[in-house]
């Protein structure tokens, strides 16, 4: 933990974040910088290859972690707002090198991962921080993802730094354990499975009588987001980024 | 007689058999409420032990250190039963099991046999083979007769009716003991089962049994249960045939000290099982004076030789995993199409198929890793999915219609979009182009074809945004020069 250091920081948007949340990386942006950390954006990357690889495609991964080793390897930090990424990175990075067989490729994960965090994680572990100067007067509860929880043990970091948050109505979500079924391709080939794990996610969701649901996984938010919508219950939801980047006056 | 085997041969792919498995409202409700109440227990036995964690991995030590010496071990578990007066039988496959069995209690004399809760010989359909050869299994754990009554299949590796309530299990009672006036009690139905199993207990001449553990050092076997039926069954028969996958094997009897401290807090949420038997060959005057152990490979050597799924075969039949699995909880356990249901289902079964079966299995899953948050020896199911799962598309892969593979071209041209900056721009750029196409209602697309469909089946998709935050990103750079 490194109290007070100012970090050169490298972000690594993630594919869907890139296409889908652009506004969650300018506000991973908008948060780093007000800490007074700088933040480069490695314009070769791309993506993990977490979706390849979970779905069984795993010669097709292969290159993405080349690729990511490639762009990042000098980074002082890696900052990724996305807790399945990081786990994908942190869980199958090192085996996947190995299998590929090349020494060096090896070497080059195990001296890189080390720095690479998952956004929340950046702040509260690395930087020691729970108040990072945000402000966001609405009533929100926090859904953790499982590769948050149980792979990246965030534990309670992401609800120290909502706490922080001025303004805020926090409330706990019910169940906060539970998969939202999300689960990447899992979502389309077991719809109706999904379907019915999200449906008590959502309920539980509303229950809170929260305005905005965050989590540090916008995938899963996605996925609680196209129910809740469909379901015209006006609940948004929200990166945990894009709440601690709300600013006093700043109209969030 | 008993129900169908259920048979990963023949079973329809997982989706499809979920979705009917959900229609059924009554059987959501029995599994929601009965894997709330185990977790519940064992999470309470659980958080009493301090030193789970050093539990856990002290028994997936001595899990993956008997895998690598699997060979040694059952070796050493015959000689010492056989010195012990036990009598050993090895069977490569299901069929080679069944016609062991059936042998063995031909010349027992008997065309009866009394039957300890055992998913081993649900797993080769020993009952079905039995009854083929005019032999009549009864099963005397009360949640494998309601099964058998009821000409059901076991949807749980530990509790086989967990998706009955007490309701459903009075009417099979009451309908196949021709019993009137039965309550819905627990002690009603537990009293009904004893008097109707108690006959049997008392003159069928001989057992058959699974195994919790095969120790090699004795060569003893060891069973655990909660109700004492299977105790009755170890003691009463003349002849005494336990079938044992050969992955049960322990090496020392000290082992048992790690496991029975494992297996009952992960499988039922008790401190200690109400009946532990071990015993060791056959002793004079005292218990069976036959003793025959059939091991059965069928597939497992299979998986001890692939080192990443080889801790699939560490599994301890706990079901902790079951209990904790969110998928299994919304479909219940048939919808897998084998005795073995949830997460080490889907890991175990299409393993014991050879990958040829159940391809759909290892694609049941978020992998939301709760199943190995729980495992008591530690077994990686997530990973273990993942690596199946590559299998799945390596063999599809090896097919001829592989070509008309839509996945997998997708995939194949995500991932050289994926290689090249350039390239992931303008998939960038078509995809929203191509996203216009799509039918929307106020920024919201509310309809996907083809595979994507399901997702639009119960959410919408927000539009994409007109601008990337590589784009922006370069914008920005631009004005700050
Ligand atoms: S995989 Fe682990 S949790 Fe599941 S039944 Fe086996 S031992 Fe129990």
């Amino acid at each position: 933990m490194d109290r007070g250091i100012l970090l050169r920081t490298s972000l690594f948007i993630t594919c869907y974040n890139d296409t889908l949340f652009p506004g969650t990386g300018k506000a991973v942006v908008r948060v780093l910088e007000r800490l007074g950390h700088t933040v480069e954006f490695p314009r070769g990357q791309t993506c993990c290859g977490q979706m390849h690889y979970n779905t069984g495609y795993q010669a097709e991964a292969a290159p993405l972690l080349e690729r990511f080793v490639t762009q990042f390897q000098d980074a002082e930090a890696v900052v990724i707002p996305s807790s399945s990424c990081v786990a994908m990175m942190r869980d199958h990075y090192p085996k996947m090198a190995a299998r590929m067989g090349k020494p060096d490729l090896v070497t080059g994960v195990e001296r890189l991962l080390p720095r690479v965090f998952e956004f929340s994680e950046f702040l509260t572990k690395r930087l020691g921080l729970e108040d990072v100067g945000a402000y966001y007067p609405r009533r929100v509860t926090y859904h953790a993802s499982c590769h948050g929880l149980r792979n990246l043990s965030l534990g309670d970091g992401p609800m120290r730094l909502l706490k922080a948050v001025r303004g805020i109505e926090l409330v706990e979500l019910a169940g906060l354990a539970e998969c939202c079924g999300f689960g990447g391709t899992f979502a389309v080939k077991n719809a109706d499975v999904s379907g019915a794990m999200l449906a008590e996610k959502t309920a539980a969701v509303l229950d809170t009588k929260a305005e905005v649901c965050t989590a540090c996984d916008n995938s899963c938010l996605m996925h609680i987001q196209g129910a809740l919508h469909r379901q015209k219950t006006g609940v948004k939801t929200l990166h945990l980024a894009e709440i601690l980047a709300g600013e006093e006056g700043a109209g969030s | 007689m008993s129900g169908t085997a259920l048979d990963p041969k023949t079973a329809p792919a997982f989706p499809i058999a979920a979705r009917a498995a959900m229609k059924d409202s009554q059987l959501q409700r029995n599994v929601h409420h009965a894997t709330q109440v185990i977790q519940t227990k064992r999470a309470r036995v659980v958080a009493e032990m301090a030193d789970w964690q050093e539990l856990r991995e002290a028994g997936e030590h001595i899990r993956r250190h008997t895998m690598e010496h699997l060979d040694f071990y059952l070796q050493e578990f015959e000689v010492n039963c056989a010195r012990a007066g036990g009598i050993v039988h090895w069977a490569t496959d299901a069929e080679e099991a069944r016609q062991i069995v059936v042998g063995l209690v031909k010349a027992s004399g008997s065309d009866e046999v009394i039957k300890i809760k055992s998913m081993t010989t649900e797993e080769i359909a020993l009952n079905q083979a039995l009854e083929s050869e005019d032999i009549h299994p009864f099963e005397t754990d009360l949640a494998e007769l309601i099964i058998q009554l009821g000409r059901d299949q076991p949807s749980h590796i530990v509790v086989p009716a967990l998706h009955k309530n007490r309701k459903q299990i009075k009417e099979i009672f009451q309908r196949e003991m021709h019993l009137a006036d039965l309550g819905d009690r627990p002690e009603d139905l537990a009293d009904a089962a004893r008097s109707f199993l108690r006959e049997k207990f008392l003159h069928v001449r001989t057992g058959v049994s699974g195994a919790n553990f095969l120790i090699a050092e004795t060569g003893g076997v060891c069973v655990v249960e909660s109700e004492g039926n299977g105790r009755m069954c170890l003691t009463l028969p003349e002849t005494l045939i336990t079938i044992a996958g050969i992955d049960k094997i322990l090496p020392r009897f000290e082992d048992l000290e790690v496991m029975l401290q494992l297996l009952p807090r992960s499988a039922t949420g008790e401190r200690m099982n109400p009946y532990n038997s071990v015993w060791t060959g056959v002793h004079a005057g005292d218990g069976p004076q036959t003793f025959h152990v059939v091991l059965l490979d069928n597939g497992r050597t299979g998986i001890l030789a692939d080192w990443e799924s080889r801790q699939t075969l560490h599994c301890i039949r706990c079901a902790a995993c079951q209990n904790a699995c969110p998928v299994y909880r919304q479909t219940g356990g048939h919808a897998y199409g084998s005795v073995y249901a949830g997460p080490i289902g889907a890991i175990l079964t299409p393993q014991l198929q050879e990958m040829h079966y159940a391809q759909s299995l290892p694609y049941a899953s978020s992998l939301c890793g709760a199943c190995y948050e729980v495992c008591p020896v530690k077994i990686n199911i997530p990973e273990v999915l993942i690596h199946l799962r590559q299998k799945v598309v390596e063999q599809n892969a090896a097919q001829v219609s592989s070509s008309f593979d839509i996945e997998a071209l997708g995939m194949k041209a995500m991932a050289v979009t994926f290689r090249n900056e350039r390239r992931f721009r303008a998939a960038q750029r078509m995809g929203r182009a191509a996203a216009k196409l799509l039918p929307r209602k106020d920024g919201w697309i509310t309809w996907l074809p083809g595979m994507l469909g399901g997702w639009t089946q119960m959410r919408d998709l927000e539009e994409m945004p007109q601008e990337t935050f590589r784009d922006w990103w370069q914008k920005r750079e631009k004005d700050d020069r």
